[in-house]
């Protein structure tokens, strides 16, 4: 059974946001995800200062099995991209909700986050 | 997953956390824990796989050997009882039908191990050219488990199970012994690139001798190995996959694997005809194997370019090498295009990725 933490936000396609006290987002992909694509080899990153739109393809995170793009659940700034995924992608495998995070927003609409799914919608759809 | 053949292993690698996915018509596993550590595992330590769902073949009769010296492209007569032999099977275009193994037990008693997905077609095909010699062909595949230890630590391992002295059985060949009280064939060949055995045994006996191997191999370091490592590990080590570098399409020439061809054995053999003209005329494709120097997996059906970005072949096997930390394959490119060596690259997302030959093995072996 995957874990889906209570103070997160989700998308249907499987990326989680948090919503930080400054305002800004983190993003990464959920325990059903990398748990999906198994051994994580590779993470594309879209390049500080890019501007995303929601659902917009940010990246592309590679498993042994396959490539899959990473789409963002809410559009904004690229603030900060987790650079330590380059050498040690398989970060995303060990720890998908810390140390696996992969990029840092500031949302274009402060409310988008909210209109996610919530945990208990999102556990209903990666159960 | 219904409607998929299943191993007599089937819930004790559902029991161990296994992935089960369909492998050619097979509900199998391809990773316990992670295909990249279990990779690593067979090269430090030791592995576990179930590869039951290969096939074995008996081949038995007055004409067994000369039989299979027509139906295969090796040196069938280089055989003695207890020797194993690898040779591809080939159409008389010199395509190839499938890859096996080739085991002499007694003057007119052999058996092949071939490949899962070729079963029926591969039994069909040799009773085919089996016509007009004194053989009799029996499909044995349902009767046989087969369990694969491979690694440094392999021996060992089997060792602490058996009275039989394994060190007397040499590399690619085989004798029996009782393991954990099972009767095994145990014969020293593998798909990895390690030293190890491959035990046959009968399939009613699967779960009772993979419990004691895993047992007593787990102070050693061994552990479950999938598929997805399966793959991973004989890519590394530059072994063909019947499928990929090896195909109807593509000959054992081709392939490089030039010394499976004995033109010269002495009598003809289905394919030679075909093989000897590509020999002496060479081939417009050949099988290379490369390295990027870049994490990105290069996957099978990947258009490679020439120096100058018009496409010469295509990947045909790709995956990330977990000693080597970066990503290796194979592929099909036009001999001529060989000539600009270093000038082939792929196109991964916008990103122009070079490809660099390598002559396998990727990484040192062992075996």
């Amino acid at each position: 059974m995957s874990t889906i933490p209570a103070d997160l936000r989700y998308a249907k396609s499987h990326e989680w946001l948090k919503l930080e006290s400054d305002g800004t987002v983190t993003i990464g992909i959920t325990d059903f995800a990398q748990d999906s694509l198994g051994d994580i080899t590779y993470v594309q990153m879209p390049k500080v200062g890019a501007t995303l739109k929601a659902g917009e393809t940010f990246g592309v995170v590679e498993s042994v099995k396959a490539a899959s793009d990473l789409y963002a659940p809410v559009g904004g700034t690229v603030l900060a991209v987790n650079s330590a995924l380059e050498s040690a992608p398989e970060t995303v495998n060990r720890a998908p909700y810390s140390d696996g995070w992969m990029l840092k927003l500031k949302p274009a609409d402060p409310a988008a986050p909210a209109a996610l799914l919530d945990s208990g919608a999102y556990a209903k759809l990666a159960g | 997953m219904s409607g998929l053949k299943r191993t007599s292993l089937r819930d004790f690698h559902a029991a161990h956390g296994a992935r089960l996915v369909d492998f050619a018509g097979w509900e199998m596993p391809v990773q316990y824990r992670s295909i990249l550590e279990e990779h690593k595992a067979v090269r430090r330590a030791a592995g576990l796989f179930d590869v039951s769902h290969m096939g074995e073949v008996d081949v038995r009769g007055p004409e067994a050997g000369k039989f299979l010296n027509r139906l295969v492209t090796n040196d069938v007569t280089k055989l003695y009882p207890g020797r194993v032999l690898y040779s591809p099977m080939c159409y008389p275009s010199g395509g190839v039908v499938d890859d096996l193994l080739v085991y002499q037990r007694g003057a007119d008693d052999y058996f092949l191990c071939i490949n899962a997905g070729n079963i029926d077609k591969d039994v069909a095909w040799i009773r085919e050219q089996a016509a007009g010699f004194a053989v009799t062909i029996d499909d044995r595949s349902a009767d046989f488990g087969l369990l694969a230890v491979q690694g440094p630590m392999a021996a060992a391992i089997v060792q602490s199970l058996t009275g039989a002295k394994l060190g007397l059985i040499k590399y690619y060949h085989f004798g029996e012994a009782t393991v954990a009280g099972i009767h095994c064939l145990a014969s020293r060949t593998g798909y990895t690139g390690e030293d190890g055995f491959e035990l046959y045994h009968a399939a009613s006996e699967s779960v009772a001798l993979a419990e004691a191997l895993l047992e007593a191999g787990a102070p050693h370091g061994l552990e479950l190995a999938g598929l997805g490592a399966r793959d991973s590990l004989r890519l590394e080590a530059g072994f063909p996959l019947y499928g990929h570098e090896i195909t109807a399409d593509i000959s054992p020439l081709t392939a490089g694997l030039g010394w499976t061809v004995k033109l010269d054995k002495g009598s003809d053999f289905v394919g030679r005809t075909a093989l000897l003209a590509e020999k002496q005329n060479g081939a417009p494709n050949q099988v290379i194997f490369f390295k990027t120097g870049d994490r990105r997996i290069v996957r099978a059906d990947t258009p490679v370019l020439g120096p100058d970005g018009a496409v010469v072949g295509r990947v045909l096997s790709g995956t990330l090498s977990p000693i080597l930390n970066e990503s290796i394959g194979s592929a099909l490119v036009a001999t001529a295009s060989a000539a600009g060596e270093g000038g082939w690259s792929v196109d991964i997302r916008g990103t122009r990725l070079p490809l660099h030959r390598v002559r396998p093995p990727f990484v040192p072996l062992k075996k």
